[in-house]
């Protein structure tokens, strides 16, 4: 599975010549200050924003020069604030995942109705949402809602999934819960990105960090070297420090 | 097919020819001892029945696909501004004194709501124009078209002309014949195809515009194929019969409980109960005792009206985002 590479990326006033090559099969969480550039950076790795300079490419293609559904079949996003217009039961939902492969008939990419329906089931099995397959999403909790917008990703069966704070609504066991179903996801060689405000979290789940700075990409690696206290402290404009060992490490705001 | 549409469409089989033998004067089908039943059912009724369908099915599509598109249970085919365009074009050929050439009414109607789409195509394809500036745009050209045609009748030449088009305005299907029928029949079924291909697309804006665009959506080619199939199906309707409300706002409502609620599993079901309703309407308006024939656009408001009251009120108790609607 190819890399997915944005070079010298540029919006005016959010991002400034961000450079970043992510790779499939890992967890990167992207991290920063409110306004730091997070959520446009996301939108641009995902074809959704067009960069006033710099490009995105996916396997060496250009993402502005592939096809809005070839584009949508390589990368699966989920919004920071996703909506639901009508109460669609789970298994609609997740099946609208489906639609970049159900283009004109005699595409190759087209998939079956049957084919379909089975990556439909993998959604909602790895989600844990079988049970509730046909319940109207007006009945589920907030973290069943969450799980089920996840499946919904999932069904689409892309190389690359990026999510835009999708911890944000969720419980600790939720949030613990989802994080390990994405890590789930990239032990099967999908590149997973996540835009996270929960520095623990990324700094206990993620294998790879990049955090921002107004719209400068500031520190970019392993987690432990990262998130190192002094660089977290300078960019949140916070005293902070880390405690625990690898893995259970948890933000202590004020002097160690 | 699913059981829903094979349920419409076996009620449509019944309610087609009842409505036939329906009206002023019965007609018993096993003694026709009417000297022009013959006449009376294959020249008049029946061309008004299959017109009935058609406008009701172009309708209800339409109005499936506007609240799709819109994320709204309470948008309907007028919103974007070819109806009242339709209209102002058959006001217009009243106004210029060429209503009584059987062309000239459903041409300018046709030209009115062609320039509608017009309108609207240049907007979808000048900028990267989203669900609320493109519905905006709507908006203003029936805003635009309404006040012309205000204008338009405030200048008529006489009072019979103001009286004339004010009452066409009520829409009506009487006295429509086959010329009515071979005009709207295409026009509208080639509406519901090209809502029909809008279908995947107003799927993906369930989940809202952004994560539509991520599941491959092309905005301006869903924009095309709106404008395309709402102008034909509703300009068709407005050619023939002049405005008939509700229709497109009321039966998605109907239809949806009976699907799955994703927009393009309800355009051919609206389609078909849009028909049923209208045919239903019609044929009551034939029945009622009054001097002279209850007109359709007002019998349809009669019914919708009370409809659109109790709807606003469920939706105040509900949540038209977190009950969802019908």
């Amino acid at each position: 599975m190819s890399a997915l590479r944005a070079t010298d990326l540029t919006l005016p006033g959010r991002l400034t010549g961000v450079d970043l090559t992510l790779r499939p099969g890992e967890v990167t969480a992207i991290v920063g200050p409110n306004g730091a550039g997070k959520s446009s950076l996301l939108a641009c790795l995902a074809g959704l924003l067009a960069p006033a300079a710099g490009a995105v490419t996916c396997g060496g293609e250009a993402l502005a020069a592939l096809p809005p559904r070839e584009r949508a079949r390589r990368i699966g996003y989920l919004p920071q604030t996703p909506e639901i217009a009508w109460d669609v039961t789970v298994e609609t939902l997740v099946s609208l995942g489906r639609l970049p492969w159900q283009g004109a008939a005699r595409h190759p990419a087209r998939t079956t109705p049957a084919e379909d329906a089975a990556a439909v089931d993998r959604a909602l099995v790895a989600m844990d949402l079988s049970a509730l397959r046909h319940r109207p999403v007006s009945h589920l909790s907030g973290g069943e809602r969450a799980r089920a917008l996840s499946a919904r990703v999932l069904a689409g069966e892309p190389a690359w999934l990026l999510a835009d704070e999708p911890l944000a609504s969720l419980d600790l066991a939720h949030a613990a819960a989802l994080v390990a179903l994405l890590r789930a996801q990239a032990g099967e060689g999908r590149g997973v990105v996540l835009v996270l405000h929960d520095l623990a979290m990324a700094m206990n789940r993620a294998d790879r960090v990049v955090v921002l700075e107004r719209g400068r990409i500031v520190a970019d690696g392993p987690p432990e070297q990262a998130l190192e206290a002094a660089l977290v402290s300078r960019v949140w404009q916070v005293q902070a420090c880390w405690w625990g060992g690898p893995g259970t490490r948890a933000l202590a705001l004020g002097q160690p | 097919m699913t059981r829903l549409n094979l349920t419409l469409i076996a009620a449509l089989l019944v309610a087609v020819p009842l409505s036939l033998l329906a009206g002023r004067v019965w007609i018993d089908p096993f003694h026709p001892a009417l000297p022009n039943a013959t006449l009376i059912v294959l020249g008049l009724r029946l061309p008004r029945a299959v017109l009935a369908v058609t406008l009701g099915a172009g309708l209800g599509a339409a109005g499936a696909a506007m609240q799709g598109y819109l994320r709204n249970p309470l948008a309907d085919p007028g919103l974007f501004g070819i109806a009242p365009a339709a209209a102002l074009g058959a006001v217009l050929s009243f106004w210029l004194g060429l209503a009584a050439q059987a062309w000239a009414l459903p041409l300018f109607a046709l030209v009115g709501s062609g320039g509608a789409m017009a309108l609207l195509g240049l907007i979808a394809g000048r900028s990267d124009s989203g669900v609320a500036l493109f519905t905006l745009a709507g908006m203003m050209i029936a805003s635009l078209a309404g006040a012309l045609m205000s204008l338009v009748i405030s200048l008529a030449p006489n009072a019979f002309a103001q009286s004339e088009i004010v009452t066409w305005l009520m829409g009506a299907l009487t006295d429509r014949g086959w010329a009515e029928v071979r005009l709207a029949l295409p026009l509208t079924l080639a509406g519901i195809v090209l809502l029909r291909l809008a279908g995947p697309g107003l799927d993906a804006l369930v989940l809202g515009e952004a994560t539509a665009r991520s599941l491959g959506l092309d905005p301006r080619r869903l924009q095309a194929l709106l404008i395309g199939g709402v102008g034909l199906t509703v300009g068709a309707g407005v050619a023939v019969a002049g405005i008939i409300g509700f229709v497109g706002l009321v039966v998605p409502h109907l239809v949806r409980p009976l699907t799955d609620r994703r927009p393009s599993r309800l355009i051919v079901p609206a389609a078909l109960a849009g028909g049923l309703l209208l045919l239903l309407a019609d044929s009551l308006c034939r029945l009622v005792p009054l001097v002279t024939e209850l007109r359709l656009g007002i019998a349809l408001s009669l019914i919708g009206a009370p409809f659109f009251l109790w709807l606003l009120l469920r939706l105040r108790r509900r949540g038209v985002r977190d009950g969802g609607l019908g």
